[in-house]
């Protein structure tokens, strides 16, 4: 696949055509969550809910275990993954901690952003990042 | 024949609709926002336009994989709030603008923008969050509503050049509307921000000041600003920032800022907003 000139950014995960491809499925069930019935049916059985989708074990895995950042590498885009933490009654800080490295609780999360955020500076290239240390 | 009123920039973080829906405004965490909301408020009071072009995005509520066209101009008589994932907002349903939406399309064809025309669409927090950033709580929102959704989220996306183009474009066929009406077009999404991956939290105050001055005075600096230049400086989700470009391009080459107020953190992201008047 085409490399991209995004691809040195860190802990970045763009869905274009190769993230498209790798995830469909995984954000086409997660899209169904944006319907009342269809999260009914996933809050009574996860399993059972997922098995009527063409994804990988891979993914169902990282959708049960509400691995965050596992979904991302296995094709999930974060606002698809949105409705998942939602259907969790769960701020979305929780997911943004979830997947920040490293892990951040929903406290630390929000500290870090009244504090201003994560800093750019460090964190524009992976290059950049290793010399920042 | 139809006037541009003026333009309006804002994040539409959907962390600013909840707080207003559940009546958290006064806590600590949101107070200095709403605080910096009132002149925006203000102004909107006495700046009532017959109806607002809302330039924004969906995030993954009507439009999916399955497809999302580039350029979408909503063209019905109204359009219901969306169940994003936690039932819909319960704000007024947003009353569309026909005869302006579908001038828009015609006119924006003939210049060669190819626009998708959609005759339903359920609207999300990407609308409905500067509605109620602008306007507070009414009972009904006071001015019609074109919605323009612009595809921001999966790649190829339309280039920062391209949005402001459409921009322009769109102010000269809001000059070519036979209708004595005023129009705000507002530009939504931004300022910096990433939510998904390790570098979730990212935010570029240096960099969303420089495209705000630019935004006044040098649009084409920020057009000139490649996808991932946006990606790299602003955060993965900070590339919404392109369609305050088409807000820009609808207005007069001088403009008068008559506000702005810029808050870190809204959720994950550094909230900022504008009023541009043609000058």
């Amino acid at each position: 696949m085409t490399a991209r000139d995004y691809d040195d950014v860190p802990g970045t995960y763009v869905l274009d055509s190769r993230h498209y491809r790798r995830g469909y499925h995984l954000n086409m069930f997660l899209m169904t969550l944006n319907k009342a019935e269809c999260r009914d049916e996933f809050a009574a059985d996860e399993a059972a809910y997922l098995a009527k989708f063409k994804i990988t074990d891979e993914q169902k895995q990282a959708v049960l275990a509400r691995d965050y950042l596992g979904m991302l590498k296995v094709g999930a885009n974060v606002y698809y993954a949105f409705k998942l933490v939602s259907h969790d009654k769960k701020p979305p800080q929780v997911m943004y901690g979830k997947m920040s490295d490293p892990e951040l609780s929903f406290d630390e999360f929000q500290q870090m952003m009244i504090g201003g955020g994560r800093p750019i500076d460090g964190n524009r290239s992976k290059s950049e990042q290793k010399e920042s240390g | 024949m139809a006037k541009i009123l003026a333009g309006m920039g804002t994040s539409h973080v959907p962390g600013v609709g909840a707080a207003m829906d559940n009546g958290k405004t006064d806590e600590p965490y949101w107070q200095p926002l709403f605080k910096g909301f009132e002149p925006l408020r203000a102004w909107h009071k006495d700046n009532v336009p017959d109806v607002n072009i809302i330039v924004f995005n969906d995030h993954a509520t009507s439009y999916s994989l399955d497809g999302y066209s580039t350029f979408t101009i909503g063209v019905a008589e109204e359009f219901q709030p969306a169940d994003e994932g936690w039932g819909p907002r319960k704000v007024p349903v947003v009353k569309g603008h026909p005869e302006l939406a579908w001038h828009l399309v015609e006119q924006l064809m003939a210049e060669e923008f190819d626009m998708a025309v959609a005759g339903s669409l359920d609207v999300d927090h990407g609308l409905t969050v500067p509605l109620s950033i602008a306007y507070d709580q009414p009972d009904e929102w006071p001015a019609a509503v074109v919605p323009l959704c612009v595809n921001v989220i999966q790649h190829p996306l339309p280039t920062s050049a391209r949005c402001l183009k459409l921009g322009q474009a769109i102010g000269r066929a809001i000059a070519s509307f036979d209708q004595d009406i005023s129009v705000g077009i507002w530009g939504t999404g931004g300022l910096s921000h990433q939510l998904g991956g390790e570098r979730a939290g990212v935010v570029n105050p240096d960099f969303d000041k420089a495209f705000l001055d630019n935004l006044v005075n040098n649009p084409q600096a920020n057009a000139a600003l490649s996808h991932t230049d946006f990606i790299r400086e602003a955060g993965c989700e900070g590339i919404e920032m392109i369609m305050w470009n088409v807000m820009r391009g609808a207005l007069n080459e001088n403009v008068k800022e008559t506000y702005r107020f810029y808050h870190i953190p809204v959720s994950a992201t550094a909230y900022g907003a504008i009023i541009l008047e043609n000058a």
